[in-house]
């Protein structure tokens, strides 16, 4: 059986470029790999990869991998799952790490079975044993109310990373790195999907990923008028607007706005929740928010506890005078 | 043409139930159930029951429910039943206790070749309890058919299904070969209600029982003997923060009292 050795990313590319995530796991890889004293490795895989294995060099990486192939221009599970499967056969890496992202959540479980390995996904901490050298998996469980903590000795061990939960590295433009072009078979007949179209449902405004502020309204806002209301406060303090999952989940709004578990996942400096219970499904997509700020008539909801400043009140009065002297605070 | 499907789905612990409720027993590394909070369908699995619903609607066909576990409690396990769908088989022992990812799939992709004949197996994105994600790409592995994650539409016509599969910034739509696999996300929309009629229907009917050797388990494979990932530890986050509450005379002023203050410990 070969060695398994080295601490692999899987790098995702959005328009061209290593995607955040993708540099955030080699900030995360990298510490593993020289807590382990292993080689920090990438893989790669597009139709065309452009100057992001030379990028992936500069954010941490010793070695990269590359797949181009136009069969890959878009992810599909049963391409991606043939070029991993078939790197890790030739690479055997001891750890690979994916990002908990629409490509990772599809490709880390189903290349986990193809392998035979277990895969940890949403994961927020990862450390290496130091007397196994294991990789041990944080990640939240019961919709946020509790954390546990796997390990596998099944190899290679597969995690998924919460984005943003890692900090990348500096790039370093000047830093040494070997680039290997790999070669893998792809039948286009044992693709059994087809990619129709790709939708974008941007929302206007700020992304809430990009967003220095958020407000977020939740089930007490009552329906979609109320958002009219947050989005005047989102002016003022050119913040994004987001959304528990009941406005979602009741047509009010559109389903990418939701923050939480399964909706966005957001770090901004300020977020303030408005009528909302502060369920831990959602507190799983805002508690990297550094100041939350809470408006909510029941003084014993759950927000409460995350929250730094609090109003206990109904927010269609509470939110008016609000906003009217934070314009005037701002405009001062 | 009427499909022949499959939806399994996961009895848990109330994820609706108040966070304050919620207790982790550090001995055992189990989360302590709520008192007097009954259990439910996984509200995902319920969202892939309904995905599986609107299928039969529009063009007829089968749904078989599959839950594994050991002591299920009847009433939840059931609630498909009511809500339109035509069979229940348990999965039902205490060797299928304790399992991961790895052994759940394993048992219920088992079980859906013992069913042999389906069109779509449909799954919840994941499971209220675990959030792991992973047993429905883990069936459709184990049993050799594509899958398709985070639908939050499925049309079915000519052999093939069309699905709308949730991204970050929006969907794609996904064609499909049958027999395939989709794991179904709240962007569906909510499940149906059950009917009176439903209810009395599915008060009537026995579910099926599989024990680990009806379906020819490998005995190594199952429940807590199977897990291929091991759990050190379960444990509750500290919550360290502390929420100043600003007041007022009115709720306005309180909002009014609330702007000065960000502004002083220089939030904006």
């Amino acid at each position: 059986m070969a060695e398994f050795k080295g601490i692999m990313v899987y790098g995702e590319i959005a328009e061209g470029n290593l995607s955040a995530i993708t540099t955030e796991l080699l900030g995360c890889g990298r510490r593993l790999a020289d807590e382990s004293k292993e080689d920090l490795l990438c893989i790669l895989i597009a139709d065309q990869l452009g100057e992001t294995p030379q990028k992936a060099i500069a954010f941490g990486a010793d070695k990269v991998y590359t797949v181009e192939n136009p069969l890959l221009k878009e992810y599909q599970t049963e391409s991606y799952v043939v070029v991993m499967e078939k790197a890790v056969q030739d690479i055997s890496p001891r750890v690979l790490l994916m990002g908990q992202t629409s490509v990772g959540r599809d490709l880390a479980p189903r290349l986990a079975f193809r392998l035979g390995v277990s895969a940890a996904m949403d994961c927020l901490e990862l450390d290496i044993d130091p007397e196994t050298k294991l990789l041990q998996q944080t990640r939240p469980v019961y919709g946020g109310n509790a954390r546990a903590t796997f390990s596998s000795d099944s190899f290679p061990q597969i995690a998924t990373v919460r984005q943003k939960a890692m900090a990348p590295l500096e790039p370093d433009k000047s830093r040494k790195g070997e680039i290997t072009p790999l070669k893998v078979d792809l039948d286009p007949a044992a693709i059994r999907t087809k990619v129709i179209e790709t939708v974008k449902e941007e929302v206007a405004g700020i992304k809430l990923e990009d967003a220095e502020a958020i407000v977020t309204g939740g089930r007490g806002i009552g329906g979609p008028e109320g958002f009219k209301e947050l989005e005047e406060l989102a002016k003022v303090l050119k913040a994004a607007v987001g959304a528990s999952r009941p406005p979602c989940d009741n047509g009010w709004v559109p389903d990418t706005m939701q923050v939480g578990l399964t909706g966005k996942i957001v770090t901004p400096e300020l977020y303030i929740a408005v009528a909302l219970s502060g369920a831990s499904q959602h507190l799983a997509g805002c508690s990297g928010a550094k100041n939350i700020v809470a408006i909510n008539r029941d003084a014993e909801a759950n927000i409460f506890k995350e929250a730094r400043f609090g109003v206990v009140g109904d927010w269609k009065q509470v939110l008016p005078a609000f906003t009217a002297k934070v314009k005037e605070l701002l405009a001062g | 043409m009427p499909m022949n499907m499959i939806v399994c789905c996961k009895q848990v612990l109330d994820p609706e139930a108040p966070p304050a409720s919620f207790k982790v027993d550090p001995a055992s590394n189990q989360v302590v159930p709520p008192p007097g909070v009954p259990p439910v369908i996984s509200p995902f699995d319920e969202q892939a029951v309904e995905a599986a619903l609107r299928i039969k609607d529009s063009q007829g066909g089968k749904i078989t429910v599959l839950s594994l576990g050991n002591n299920l409690l009847r009433d939840v396990v059931k609630k498909p039943l009511s809500m339109g769908a035509d069979e229940l088989v348990l999965l039902e022992d205490e060797a299928y206790e304790g399992g991961d990812s790895w052994s759940t799939a394993y048992a219920l992709a088992m079980a859906i070749k013992k069913i042999g004949e389906f069109d779509l197996v449909f799954c919840g994105r994941q499971a209220a309890d675990w959030d792991a994600g992973q047993v429905g790409s883990g069936i459709a592995e184990l049993l050799g058919i594509p899958s398709v994650t985070v639908a939050r539409k499925v049309e079915v016509a000519d052999g093939k299904a069309t699905v709308e599969r949730v991204i970050a910034d929006g969907y794609q739509v996904i064609e499909v070969t049958l027999p395939a696999l989709i794991t179904v996300s709240n962007e569906l929309g909510e499940a149906r209600y059950a009917t009176l009629k439903g209810i009395m229907a599915a008060a009537k009917k026995q579910p099926t029982i599989w024990k680990p050797a009806d379906i020819e388990l490998d005995p190594s494979q199952i429940g807590a003997a199977g897990r291929r990932a091991k759990l050190l530890k379960l444990f509750q986050p500290v919550r360290e923060g502390k929420c100043e509450m600003v007041e007022g005379d009115s709720p306005a002023e309180a909002g009014a009292n609330l702007a000065a203050k960000l502004r002083e410990a220089k939030v904006i």
